[in-house]
């Protein structure tokens, strides 16, 4: 079943086209990784979903509902963080969840506050005002509101913002159990792309508001293709010798080094030719990962 | 020399009529003296153009020789600046005037003869009085002085239950007001004027306060407490 | 709506900027019925100066009704610029804090979010007037005892009896009450026009202090508009305390001079009030929330 439908949606801000004709489908089950540069529309999508943003054109379905039309019924389903935890610095976290728990038309009981405060890890700061809050904390307690009343949909805008790496670890395990345990949808945008890589199932790719790239992650990443870093006993020499020659196609744009995506087998062939023109091979590193992929897509967009 | 002479004669003559006090005066002062003190209730409303005021209760204390005091049950009372202590009883009770016949006048129907007062004791606050007497009943219907300090008073008075004292029900003073005005940054009024307002302003200077007694309580003693 | 207001009321009351307003009038009431204590009746020899002229004036004139009166004339032309401190904020101060976009993107429509504000913030700024009649009335009756009204206005002086003079004050309250809500609602407006907080309170305070100028200049150019401006008819409450007199100038207790002056003042003020939150609500219906 399909959670979450876009269907060409575009959003402009006078002649800037923040998102462009977008559309992708979130299934039941899903966690699905959003991914783009900063200003590539990844959080002006996201708000669409949660319509703090009227889009230009298009049309937003949330569990089969218009997001337009039926906007109460659907957030009721939605428990979302977007960019920032931004707080009420005088109010405590236990406050804010007894607070936002009266905005929802399910019950929530005092108990399942506290559940909610152990799951983040703020039981013992439950009565501290947020602004002596560290950053990680009021994420956490972002992320406590958004589960607060058991939402099917979950929508997280760099969850792991500001948190350390044991707290990084932390969202990732709680991202995975209510993915796999409780069966939550979840959407989740992140600029650490090793993190999507960790939990998404499916990845959709932004760039300048355009879809560049959509689909499982296993797919998306071709293990035919992979992702080398040469290292050579004379880089800019092996460099005019890839450009010149029949690699030329597997050559990746980048700042520095040489990268190809290159079929594994042609691996042996390169390092033939690099070797009978006289530069010698001291390494090649497999660069397999989503990060590689993002990097490789967005580089040949430019 | 002739001037001398002339001189000394009106001089005489006028020393020998202000020395004279009339009989009509002594015969209402006699009727005053029946009353040593009395207390009064009535009901006062005062009329002045830049004053809106509703009717209020008083209380009215006097006691010989002439003092006075009005009394507004549980409020504020507004009243002329010093006239009302010159009533028929604080003025005559001195004793200390001379008189002057002025004649007859026939006021609402009625012939009252003139008497004008003169005060002896420059302690008096007052310089002038002219009093309206019906000479049968011996009442004083209407007073018109002229004070040192606080300018002219007239005071009318009618008669009912009380008249063999020569008490009042009702007594009306009149007198002359001055203008009000504070600014508007004290009142903190700004925007247009009321017309209503500027209407008041338009009415005469003259200003009344009348009292209309219920009862009086005589002779029953009073302290000087509450004066 | 109900948990709108309830949460909104909430956030109001635990904001320590919200106290600020109370101290505010606090401290000035207190201040102002300490000098009067100590010297009100040179003040008010003052004040009486004209009448003093010509009439004596016996009874308790600086009493508690009368007090409350000076204070209200005070007050009531700055109480407006501390609820701009709080109505201004309602919308953006939560779009510079970051949490507009957590509460928009729950189960309520934004007209829902900006009326349930802006009756949270109504609530306040009533909560507000009780606390400044408590002082202003109460406080100073207590202090001061009670007695008629005597009240010197520019042109006139009214003396208004005592038993006549508590329910005056209740409507004046409630009058104050729909003159304060015009100012929460257009600091409610220029909130969801901005993203921070101080512009819509300096814009709230800068447009009251500019329509008032407006309002009290007799230049006749501005006479035309004047009828229209919500400042026009804000202290307009002072028409309770103004009494009508019969044919023989004798005022009539329980009557009010000019009542039609108030229904209208009063309408025109509603009028504003429904424009400005109308407004807000469009406004906010319309906008992306981008901050």
């Amino acid at each position: 079943m399909s959670v979450i439908q876009v269907n060409n949606v575009s959003k402009h801000f006078g002649s800037l086209k923040a998102v462009d004709g977008l559309s992708f489908e979130v299934q039941e089950g899903q966690v699905f990784g959003f991914l783009g540069q900063n200003g590539s529309g990844k959080s002006t999508t996201i708000r669409m979903l949660l319509s703090l943003i009227h889009p230009t054109s298009g049309s937003i379905e949330i569990f089969g509902h218009s997001i337009q039309d039926n906007r109460n019924k659907v957030l009721e389903e939605i428990g979302a963080i977007i960019e920032r935890p931004d707080l009420y610095p005088y109010l405590s976290a236990k406050e804010h969840l007894t607070l936002f728990a009266k905005l929802r038309s399910k019950k929530i009981t005092p108990s399942s506050i506290e559940d909610t405060l152990k799951k983040v890890g703020l039981l013992d700061r439950a009565k501290d005002k947020v602004q002596t809050f560290s950053l990680g904390m009021k994420q956490r307690l972002g992320i406590g509101i958004a589960l607060l009343h058991n939402p099917s949909l979950i929508i997280l805008d760099e969850p792991t913002n500001g948190l350390d790496p044991q707290g990084i670890s932390d969202i990732r395990n709680l991202i995975q159990h209510l993915a796999k345990e409780e069966g939550k949808t979840i959407l989740v945008s992140s600029h650490i792309l090793s993190e999507i890589e960790q939990m998404a199932s499916h990845i959709l790719i932004l760039h300048k508001g355009k879809k560049i790239a959509d689909g499982p992650i296993q797919s998306l990443l071709d293990p035919n293709k992979m992702i080398v870093h040469l290292t050579t006993t004379n880089d800019d020499q092996a460099m005019q010798l890839i450009l010149a020659g029949s690699f030329s196609n597997y050559l990746l744009k980048r700042a520095e080094g040489i990268y190809l995506s290159i079929p594994h087998f042609e691996i042996p062939l390169l390092n033939q030719f690099l070797v009978n023109a006289g530069v010698g091979l001291i390494n090649v590193e497999s660069r397999n990962s989503l990060e590689d992929y993002f990097l490789q897509v967005t580089s040949n967009t430019q | 020399m002739k001037k001398i002479i002339v001189f000394a004669f009106f001089f005489c003559c006028s020393n020998l009529v202000i020395a004279q006090v009339d009989p009509l005066i002594e015969k209402v002062s006699k009727k005053l003296a029946l009353v040593n003190d009395y207390v009064a209730e009535g009901v006062m409303k005062t009329d002045v153009s830049f004053i809106k005021a509703s009717l209020g209760k008083v209380k009215v204390y006097f006691k010989k020789p002439n003092l006075l005091k009005v009394k507004k049950e549980g409020g504020i009372s507004l009243l002329p600046k010093g006239g009302v202590s010159l009533t028929i009883n604080t003025l005559l009770n001195t004793k200390k005037y001379s008189t002057i016949p002025g004649g007859s006048q026939v006021v609402n129907g009625k012939t009252l003869t003139v008497i004008k007062l003169i005060p002896n004791d420059d302690n008096l606050d007052w310089v002038i009085s002219t009093l309206w007497i019906d000479p049968v009943e011996a009442l004083v219907y209407k007073t018109a002085t002229t004070t040192k300090e606080n300018g002219s008073y007239e005071i009318i008075m009618q008669y009912g239950a009380y008249a063999q004292y020569g008490l009042a029900s009702k007594i009306i003073f009149s007198f002359n007001t001055k203008d009000y005005k504070l600014p508007n940054g004290i009142t903190l009024e700004f925007g247009d004027e009321d017309p209503a307002a500027k209407k008041n302003l338009l009415k005469n200077k003259k200003g009344t306060v009348e009292i209309t007694y219920k009862n009086y309580i005589i002779n029953k003693g009073i302290p000087n407490t509450i004066f | 709506m109900k948990s709108i207001i309830a949460f909104e009321l909430y956030k109001i009351f635990r904001r320590p900027r919200t106290y600020i307003a109370f101290g505010a009038i606090a401290a000035l009431i207190v201040v102002i019925q300490f000098g009067l204590k100590i010297d009100g009746e040179s003040y008010a020899s003052f004040l009486m100066k004209d009448i003093n002229d010509t009439l004596t004036v016996d009874g308790k004139v600086l009493n508690g009704y009368l007090i409350c009166y000076i204070l209200l004339q005070l007050l009531l032309v700055h109480v407006p610029l501390l609820v701009a401190l709080i109505a201004a904020d309602m919308i953006s101060g939560e779009a510079n804090l970051g949490t507009l976009r957590l509460l928009f993107s729950t189960p309520f429509t934004r007209t829902e979010w900006v009326l349930g504000k802006f009756i949270a913030a109504s609530i306040y700024t009533i909560v507000l007037l009780i606390w400044l009649a408590f002082l202003a009335l109460f406080v100073s009756m207590w202090v001061f005892g009670t007695d008629d009204l005597f009240l010197m206005k520019s042109n006139y002086v009214v003396l208004i009896q005592e038993k006549d003079v508590l329910w005056r004050y209740v409507g004046a309250f409630v009058f104050a009450s729909f003159s304060l809500l015009t100012v929460t609602a257009l600091g409610f407006l220029m909130s969801s026009m901005a993203n921070n907080s101080i512009g819509p309170i300096v814009g709230t305070m800068s447009a009251i202090v500019f329509f008032t100028i407006l309002s009290t200049l007799n230049i006749p150019l501005f006479s035309m508009i004047k009828p229209y401006l919500f400042t026009t008819h804000m202290n307009n409450w002072k028409e309770f305390f103004d009494i009508k007199v019969n044919d023989g100038n004798e005022a009539i207790a329980g009557s009010i001079l000019n009542i039609a002056k108030i229904k209208n003042s009063l309408f025109v003020l509603s009028a504003h009030i429904i424009l400005f939150v109308s407004l807000a609500v469009y406004i906010t219906k319309k906008k992306d929330i981008l901050s």
